[in-house]
């Protein structure tokens, strides 16, 4: 068949040059990773059909002169007929393909997060000021037994029978998502393991190997083991605070991953320990899981090879039955469970998937939550939320719902100047977050971003601390699975009974 | 109208509160006049909605005995509950908690006593392997939930609440407290603002040999009874009081925890506190905040306990609300207010104020008190 020579697909950005402004330095071409500037003699030359509106090159245009614009051409328009859906259909018909994106969904599905609001003191109970009484954040993630076992010395003071289970101290309750070497750049890594160190807490490595570079800062980084078990070694596991097992991940629940052999260069062959060039396939189940007994044997292998030393997590994508699931993980040994919502990022998914699979992360929270405290096993496992965590009201009310600690995913790429334009599958970020190509990665600089991070975390925990000071606590652990401070609102029953709150006024 | 159970449409209760506790290590006793007349000062901490006392050692006849103390709102609830009781327990005695009826004091619930101690042959109680006091637990947890009209408000040995609507002094009255005699009293003025008229709610709250008073509000709530209702307790009457009742009694009952660490629970030391300690400590008290960090009464209060061996009085970890302790011989008080305390002791030996967060422990047969911060001497 013959190709046909023109796509019904137009372009869906204009980048318009404002040329009394353009001094011509050329400076969009260089920081446009898309292709999309060339210079024509005179003037710059933009092709729209490449502009994915990731903002780059009017944040570093001199002279103000690029706008990026949506095209205004219409499509006819129509509720039924989106026009997501036509051009997707254009684009399948053209190529016989899987629709892959990048980053979450795009569907404006009802974000629960924004429909429930916290409570404050008033009168009754004197609210707490952050600036002058002690505001604690510290969390610890493991699991915990469920009463103190105590002895008496010599003295007759009680001391600590047998030793805690390994936990993971953090001093807010924030982790950064599993984001790979390989789906993002070393560079990005480094920034969050510079930001982790600085704040106390933890960065997970995803399923590409630790990186040299990285060892150091093994204090702040949980090591994943996923279904390619790429870069696994024993000292890999021995070279974090903790392991994590990934099942699922929010944007793609029951999907494996694809990094595809361009991208497997010199370093990323060593850090995932496969050959240069090769695909980095990870399948979409363990080939050793086919059942909750197969987890509860990886967990133990594990801890196993860590000398019961680092507290195991297992991530999973919130599904419709993830109540009864999480119950299994913990009750397989999990010491950590990392539930991921189906507005999770991904570096790659395919569209059905990401846009149609899986529950938000609040429901599912809650319901497991509530779940593990009638088995009377709450306190065996922590719980991370995840799931497109977009500011610290969503992280409070995560955790007023029964989370021990949030993940920042998106949030933290978006501070290294990511724009959410889904396109993460391409290698192209202009950003140099999701791309491995050098002159691209070498612009992110991880001190500056590092810093910038830590800002972000930094701002975040004094606006929980200013939260709890209003409702009158001074411990995160007050906060923690107290839904009695949450109230719906415009929410049916069925969803205020799945959230586990009432209805504001009540 | 009165009413016996929380059926306000209120998730729970809130109140502010005055308390006042007396306790004579050497187990002396007094009638119930000197508390009377210290929560009597404390008179505007209340409004009348609320009053109540717990007298340890008034029963001396029958201290091996359970003291069930049963609030119903109809005969027929009252035939319902005995029932159950004839069925589980053996009934040594049960008559009407002597009353007088005054002007303040009209409109009240039946009130009745029964001493008894469970049969040992009840399947339940074999099968279950249930001590007495589980035993007793479960029985008192059943009434108050299953059966409407009754509430028990008072199940230890030897000791026993009196409660009502109205300010405290009346209700002594109305109790003829002054015929009563204990080594250890507390008293409690409540100030609701949602829950009016209940006399359930009044305090102290009890269960077994504790009883509890208590000045605040539990901003930490949710969490405290999502945390007990993991270990099966049903939390029924929906006040922060219970919760507190409910904590200790898992953490000093169950988890077989010395008094002084389960108040540690409640009112943890800080993280920058805690960093500071040596190794062992440390170690022991990060892990008591990890395990129970859900259990930490977060919010303001000041609450005064009774339980068999003793009596104690804390605050919360920034201390938000009054607590004035002082000792005079074997006599120590305890109240919101120095002025209650001055009112039945006027120059004791010590005055001071509790420091944020420390217990202030007094237990029978020993003359010392622990907790030496903050002195105020006089």
């Amino acid at each position: 068949m013959t190709k046909s020579s023109f796509s019904n697909i137009q372009s869906e950005y204009l980048a318009l040059i404002d040329h009394n402004k353009c001094v011509r330095c050329k400076r969009c071409i260089q920081n446009c990773g898309w292709g999309t500037y060339s210079f024509g003699g005179d003037k710059i030359l933009a092709d729209h059909s490449k502009c994915v509106a990731c903002g780059r090159c009017y944040t570093y245009c001199p002279e103000g002169a690029i706008s990026i614009v949506k095209n205004p051409t219409v499509l006819r328009e129509n509720a039924n007929w989106k026009e997501g859906l036509i051009k997707n259909i254009w684009r399948q018909s053209e190529t016989g393909g899987i629709v892959i994106s990048g980053m979450g969904t795009t569907f404006k599905y009802k974000k629960y997060f924004d429909h429930i609001l916290l409570d404050a003191c008033q009168v009754t109970n004197p609210s707490i000021d952050p600036l002058r009484e002690p505001m604690e954040l510290r969390t610890y993630l493991g699991k915990k037994p469920s009463k103190l076992d105590i002895d008496f010395d010599e003295t007759g003071e009680p001391i600590l029978k047998s030793k805690m289970p390994p936990q993971i101290e953090l001093q807010t309750p924030f982790v950064f998502g599993a984001m790979s070497y390989g789906s993002i750049s070393l560079n990005a890594q480094k920034a969050m393991a510079l930001a982790a160190r600085a704040l106390g807490i933890v960065m997970n490595t995803g399923e590409g190997g630790l990186h040299d570079d990285l060892v150091p800062f093994g204090k702040n980084i949980i090591v994943q083991v996923a279904s390619g078990r790429f870069g696994v070694h024993r000292d890999y596991l021995n070279s974090g605070v903790a392991v994590e097992i990934k099942i699922g991940q929010g944007a793609k629940p029951g999907i494996g991953g694809h990094l595809p052999g361009e991208k497997i260069g010199a370093d990323i062959s060593r850090t995932r320990m496969i050959p240069v060039g090769t695909d980095a396939i990870s399948p979409a189940p363990h080939h050793d899981i086919y059942s909750i007994e197969d987890l509860r044997q990886l967990i133990y292998a594990v801890k196993e090879a860590t000398d019961y030393e680092k507290p195991v997590s297992v991530k999973v994508a919130a599904v419709h039955n993830i109540a009864a699931i999480v119950s299994g993980i913990v009750r397989a040994g999990a010491d950590i469970v990392y539930i991921d919502g189906y507005t999770g990022g991904t570096g790659a998914a395919p569209n059905i998937i990401k846009d149609h699979v899986g529950i938000p992360i609040e429901l599912a929270l809650a319901q497991v939550d509530e779940r593990l405290r009638e088995e009377g096993i709450r306190n065996e496992a922590s719980i991370i939320a995840a799931g497109s965590i977009r500011s610290s009201a969503d992280a409070v009310k995560a955790i007023a719902l029964g989370a021990d600690a949030v993940a920042i995913g998106t949030a933290a790429l978006v501070v290294m100047g990511c724009h959410v334009c889904g396109k993460c599958n391409t290698g192209n970020c202009s950003w140099g977050i999701t791309t491995q190509r050098p002159e691209l990665v070498r612009r992110l600089d991880p001190e500056v971003y590092g810093e910038r991070l830590y800002n972000l975390i930094s701002a975040w925990s004094h606006e929980i601390q200013e939260v709890l000071g209003a409702m009158g606590v001074n411990s995160i652990e007050s906060l923690r699975g107290s839904k009695e401070r949450l109230r719906g609102v415009e929410l049916t029953d069925a969803e205020l009974n799945a959230l586990g709150i009432k209805h504001a006024g009540l | 109208m009165f009413r016996i159970k929380n059926k306000f449409n209120a998730e729970r209760d809130i109140s502010g509160c005055g308390l006042c506790g007396i306790i004579n290590a050497k187990k002396v006793k007094t009638n119930g006049g000197d508390i009377k007349r210290a929560i009597s000062v404390e008179h505007d901490r209340g409004n009348g909605l609320g009053g109540g006392f717990a007298v340890y050692g008034n029963y001396p006849d029958y201290a091996e005995l359970y003291a069930f103390h049963i609030m119903y709102d109809n005969l027929p609830a009252k035939a319902d509950v005995e029932e159950y009781l004839k069925n589980n327990f053996i009934i040594e005695k049960e008559e009407p908690i002597p009353t007088f009826r005054t002007s303040k004091i009209y409109d009240h619930p039946y009130l009745h006593r029964y001493f008894i101690k469970p049969k040992s042959d009840r399947p339940d109680k074999l099968f279950h392997e249930l001590g007495d006091d589980d035993f007793v637990v479960n029985s008192v947890m059943l009434i108050n939930q299953n059966y409407d009209g009754a509430y028990v408000f008072s199940s230890g040995k030897n000791m026993g609440a009196f409660k009502g609507v109205g300010y405290p002094e009346d209700i002594a009255d109305f109790y003829k407290l002054e015929e009563i005699e204990g080594y250890m009293w507390t008293a409690h003025n409540r100030f609701p603002t949602n829950t009016p008229g209940w006399w359930g709610g009044a305090h102290p709250f009890t269960l077994l040999d504790w009883s509890i008073v208590h000045n605040g509000e539990i901003s930490s709530y949710g969490i405290n009874k999502r945390y007990l209702e993991m270990y099966k307790y049903n939390l029924a009457l929906r006040t922060d009081t219970e919760v507190i009742t409910y904590i200790l009694d898992l953490l000093i009952r169950k988890h077989k925890l010395p008094v002084r660490l389960a108040l540690t629970v409640l009112a943890s030391p800080f993280y920058q506190k805690i960093d500071k300690m040596d190794d062992d400590k440390k170690e022991l008290f990060t892990a008591l905040r990890q395990i129970y960090g859900s259990a930490l009464l977060n919010g303001p209060f000041a609450i005064v306990f009774g339980y068999s061996n003793g009596m104690v009085a804390m605050n919360d970890r920034i201390k938000l609300r009054p607590l004035v302790a002082a000792a005079m011989g074997d006599f120590t008080y305890v109240a919101s207010e120095e002025a209650a305390i001055r009112a039945v002791c006027p120059s004791p030996d010590i005055v001071w104020s509790p420091k944020a967060g420390e217990p202030v422990i007094v237990e029978f047969e020993e003359k010392n008190i622990p907790q030496k911060g903050g002195l105020i001497s006089l």
